[in-house]
């Protein structure tokens, strides 16, 4: 019961990141179809960037407050990083659109190899960690001497990701913006001829990804207070399992298969071994698309004759 | 009316020996019911119209028959004229294709189109092609036989390229043909794989005046020297009551008609649901419902 | 209309391009500035500490904003002229252009099978060592895999992101039984081979019916699966430790050693490693044009007829009776086979193997000099072969670059950047590939290519 509380809480702080990093992945497939293969490693720059910026505030600036510093890293890094996936879109990403289906992401995984190599080039190859930002928490229960803790970390990346995902989830369902992306991920062709300026809506749905890939990017630095130049591959490869778990265009979908993927891992390492931890999130997505390839929210594909 | 039809078989000619009888077969998509209890017969030899307004579910009971969809309820049952029989609801797709020999053609052509016109005949002939390579062993070999069976193929290929008379585009991407010559290519394509019945999606959709004419003479001639049932589906009504012996029309998936041309076409049901088609009909239609609604009030 | 049009594009806008070219310069301040200009480093304390290099970013930002406005200003109108003078002739290749397309292949292998001896002859046995095995074995190697999934990727249109698990199967199939059994290469090739291919269908049966990029991440996952056991299934494959003094391969039971019954005694040669390495050259050679003689065979059986149909239309070739579960399938096993033997060779001449070898990014630099070099395309994917690997294989000579910006400069790390920076590149100045076009497997009259942009890229 307290190693099922335990890893509960740390299964939802994970999932959340990866739910954070899925709906790039969701976003822009509905959009234009693509799987978006640079969205880990943009993640993984994000966190450099929140790195680097944290760096700067504590110790050039010698800022004291941590909650301060966050947040003005956090704002720092997903500015940067909304840029850094714009100019991404902009420079492989457009030009071939609507041309051969595998050019995009050819193209995509070219850009994650870049980006991956850039950063190890730039900030060098080594782990770099941080001196850990909050330290304690709650002790939810306590029995057997074993203690069941929600650290203040956690409950950070609880709250951070409740927050913007009620944010983002206005602008999608509330806004002229989202509803132009409704539009283009039914019928781009109708939705150009009927105003909508497609290019500027594809553009945004990158950066909204982004926006959400810095945040589990900062929350990533903050909650293992280590990051490391190839850290895009894996959590992006897990994220994108949560988006096709959920339903691969859904955004509740992604959040939900996010907490999905993060529970499932944190148990199999918490009651089986940590060594598969890895196979149990790859067999699952493999899983779920043979058995079920709609994901849990998404829409069954019909085959048209 | 249906049951009518089916109490008296002996006057129907298309219920003698049918090479198709559709039995109370029904689609359902979710909630909706796309077939709804049809029951019909292609007879052998027959050039079969299948018509409705769009939505019908026309091209859904074409899917069932060949195996793209398999019907909620009902049964398909295809007869050669060998006698062999085959239960189309229980096969997968590529077996009827391959051992029902049911060819079709689509609504939306598709073809190979990066292939060539020959290189597209030449897939239809797959299967026995696939045997004669020994499954590919002896034709990696390069041995006599199934150099032999090539050289029928093609042999097979250009005949039906002479047909439809697109022998001068055989090395050309089917995809650079004009559309008429992609239509009639779908055709050659689907006769390539010898089938006993032809499913023809729309083939006159998009066709000139000439080109419908030249479809015509195509498929009669298919029916004369081949002996090949044909069903299609076709909006064009100078098509249908041209050159179709027998004609099932559909509306929201129910059977509303079925008999020979001249029959249908004084249908009041059906020229109520084809109400609008023709600028010309829309004044007769209108005088007949008119006389139809009188009927009823008196 | 016409004329207005190409005035417009003939007159840069200066004033447009140096907006555009000062705005490029921005973002990538913004982007650069702190990845670049805030380098963190751990000191002596193992705290990070920020190390502020501005005179670099400087230097980069300045070649940016240049840069892009030398492309506005002069090479885009080039580009917009000569593609319009391209488009208005006709495309009519010359007599020149069709020789080469002709002769290109057997004066390429020609080339192929004369490099060692021209190599040798130039540098002598010990100075081969380098470019026998670093250029001609591993560009080798690597146009062998391209070979093998572009039956899968090129052929039959399955995007098969985890190609380099049949790979690994290949190789840890030799690695395994040669060292436990101590059974020879010539037994084992083709049982590694028959154990890829067999792993191919097994992994191809449940996921062939997925469709388009789901197909990709579930071979993607079963890729990553592969390698994940490798290095946790430690009784059986030592981990990440790897397996190694793996046997050579013999020449026929005539080992390449020291010993009395050696390649190097027997034949009355200097003892000398190159011997190993150009036979080894001329295996994998021999590989690779067996995998290109297979697959042209078969291109123009009635199975490799089915894949390309497949690729073009799944529901067509449904409706005319081909079996296309069956098709799949055996493009599957067919790439996986020619992924395990040059797995097992791989093996045999690296003498070890770790799962470190069989990363995803193996898996995508397959598939891109398949999509660079032109799905289909056999000339086409070579080609990328020799350009990507051989490429990254030259920037391994680039040390002479110390003596420029220091010791620090490491060359090596430029690698996989510029190979990243290359992929993206060419699909945005090809992205059909080198050679787009496709030759038909038979004509009646005349053989025409056809134009890339009629051939379908496939959907699962």
């Amino acid at each position: 019961m307290e190693v099922f509380l335990q890893q509960l809480i740390n299964g939802i702080t994970l999932g959340s990141i990866y739910g954070l990093i899925a709906i790039g992945y969701t976003m822009v497939f509905g959009i234009i179809g693509m799987v978006n293969f640079s969205h880990g490693d943009v993640f993984m720059t994000s966190a450099f960037f929140a790195l680097i910026f944290l760096l700067v505030l504590t110790t050039v600036f010698g800022m004291s407050s941590m909650i301060l510093a966050l947040i003005i890293v956090l704002i720092i890094a997903m500015v940067l990083t909304s840029l850094l996936s714009w100019a991404i879109e902009r420079i492989a990403y457009r030009p071939l659109r609507g041309s051969f289906r595998l050019a995009p992401l050819i193209s995509a995984i070219g850009m994650s190899i870049v980006l991956s190599n850039f950063v190890q080039v730039a900030q060098g190859p080594r782990n770099k960690p941080i001196p850990p930002m909050f330290t304690g928490g709650f002790e939810v229960m306590n029995a057997n001497n074993f203690a069941v803790t929600l650290s203040y970390k956690q409950l950070m990346i609880w709250v951070v990701t409740a927050v913007l995902l009620a944010a983002f989830w206005y602008i999608v369902q509330k806004t002229p913006l989202g509803r132009a992306q409704r539009a283009c991920e039914q019928d781009r062709k109708m939705a150009a001829l009927l105003g909508v300026n497609v290019d500027r809506t594809i553009s945004l749905t990158f950066v909204m990804g982004a926006a959400l890939a810095a945040v589990a990017g900062t929350l990533y630095l903050s909650y293992y207070g280590v990051v490391n130049f190839s850290d895009g591959f894996v959590p992006g490869v897990k994220a994108f399992t949560a988006a096709v778990l959920g339903g691969i265009g859904s955004l509740p979908g992604a959040v939900i298969g996010g907490l999905l993927i993060g529970l499932i891992e944190t148990f199999w390492s918490g009651y089986f071994s940590i060594d598969y931890k890895d196979v149990a999130a790859f067999s699952i997505l493999a899983i779920v698309l043979i058995f079920m390839p709609q994901g849990l929210l998404g829409r069954p594909e019909v085959e048209k004759v | 009316m249906s049951e009518l039809l089916q109490t008296a078989p002996a006057a129907l000619p298309w219920e003698n020996n049918p090479v198709l009888a559709v039995e109370h077969v029904f689609m359902r998509f979710g909630g909706l019911i796309a077939v709804n209890d049809l029951s019909f017969s292609v007879g052998r030899g027959d050039i079969t119209a299948l018509i409705g307004p769009n939505g019908a579910g026309k091209t859904t009971v074409f899917n069932c028959i060949t195996g793209f969809y398999k019907p909620t309820q009902g049964m398909l049952r295809l007869q050669h004229a060998s006698g062999a029989t085959f239960l189309l609801e229980r096969m997968p797709d590529f077996r009827i294709s391959a051992k029902a020999r049911v060819a079709r053609t689509f609504q939306n052509i598709r073809l190979f189109s990066g292939m060539t016109v020959l290189e597209n005949l030449l897939v239809a002939q797959h299967n026995p092609l696939m045997l004669a390579s020994g499954m590919t062993v002896l034709g990696i070999l390069g041995l006599p036989g199934y150099r032999r069976a090539e050289h029928e193929a093609v042999e097979r290929a250009k005949y039906w390229l002479e047909r439809t008379g697109l022998t001068p585009r055989a090395d050309d991407p089917a995809g650079d043909l004009p559309y008429g010559a992609q239509r009639r290519l779908e055709i050659a394509r689907a006769m390539c794989t010898g089938p006993e019945l032809l499913c023809l999606d729309e083939p006159a959709a998009g066709l000139n005046p000439r080109e419908s004419a030249e479809l015509n003479a195509l498929l009669l001639g298919i029916r004369e020297t081949e002996k090949t049932s044909l069903l299609l589906i076709e909006h064009d009504m100078s098509v249908v009551m041209e050159i179709s012996d027998h004609v099932i029309v559909l509306e929201y998936g129910t059977k509303i008609a079925d008999g020979t041309p001249p029959e249908v076409r004084n249908d009041p049901r059906v020229i109520a649901a084809y109400l609008g088609v023709d600028d010309r009909e829309v004044e007769v239609v209108e005088e007949r419902l008119d006389q139809i609604v009188e009927g009823a009030a008196t | 209309m016409a004329a207005d049009d190409t005035a417009n594009k003939h007159g840069p806008d200066i004033a447009a391009a140096v907006k555009d070219a000062l705005l490029s310069g921005l973002v990538a301040l913004a982007l650069f500035g702190p990845l670049i200009g805030l380098r963190t480093e751990q000191n002596m304390r193992n705290e990070l500490v920020i190390q502020s290099r501005w005179g670099l970013v400087a230097a980069i930002i300045a070649v940016i904003v240049i840069g892009r406005f030398l492309m506005l200003t002069l090479v885009s109108p080039a580009l917009a002229r000569r593609r319009e003078r391209v488009s208005a002739t006709p495309e009519h290749p010359s007599a020149l252009r069709q020789a080469l397309g002709k002769w290109f292949a057997p004066a390429s292998i020609a080339f192929l099978f004369l490099y060692p001896i021209l190599i040798v002859s130039l540098l002598g046995f010990q100075g081969s060592l380098k470019w026998v095995d670093n250029f001609g074995i591993q560009i080798l190697i690597y146009v062998m895999l391209g070979w093998g999934l572009n039956i899968v990727v090129g052929l039959a249109g399955l995007l098969d992101l985890g190609y380099v698990a049949f790979y690994a199967v290949g190789a840890y199939s030799y690695a395994l039984l040669s060292s436990h059994f101590g059974l020879s290469f010539w037994i084992l090739l083709p049982m590694a081979g028959i154990f890829a291919a067999l792993w191919g269908i097994m992994l191809g049966f449940p996921v062939l019916r997925l469709r388009g990029d789901y197909l990709a991440i579930v071979t993607l996952a079963f890729g990553e699966i592969i390698r994940l056991v490798l290095i946790n299934f430690r009784e059986l494959t030592n981990g990440s430790a790897g397996i190694s003094s793996i046997p050579k391969v013999t020449l026929f039971g005539i080992p390449f050693d020291a010993s009395p019954g050696g390649f190097a005694k027997m034949f009355d040669l200097p003892l000398s490693s190159a011997y190993y390495k150009i036979f080894l050259y001329y295996l994998i050679l021999l590989l690779a044009l067996l995998t290109a003689f297979v697959t042209i065979r078969l291109r123009k059986l009635p199975v490799g007829r089915a894949w390309e149909a497949l690729r073009e239309d799944e529901i067509a070739c449904r409706s005319l009776g081909i079996n296309t579960t069956n098709t799949k399938l055996t493009a599957f096993a067919l790439g996986a086979l020619f992924a395990g033997f040059a797995g097992s060779f791989f093996a045999a001449r690296q003498g070890f193997v770790s799962p470190e070898s069989f990363t995803f990014m193996e898996s995508a630099i397959i598939v891109a000099i398949v999509v660079l070099g032109g799905m289909g395309s056999m000339v086409g994917v070579a080609l990328a072969a020799v350009a990507m690997i051989g490429g990254t294989e030259l920037l391994r000579e680039l040390a002479f670059l110390k003596t420029i910006f220091g010791d620090n400069f490491n060359p090596d790390q430029f690698r996989m950047l510029i190979f990243g920076l290359a992929m993206v590149g060419i699909m945005i100045w090809k992205p059909r590939g080198f050679v787009s076009s496709r030759e038909p497997t038979i004509f009646l009259a005349e053989k025409k290519a056809i134009s890339g942009s009629l051939v379908k890229e496939g959907h699962g």
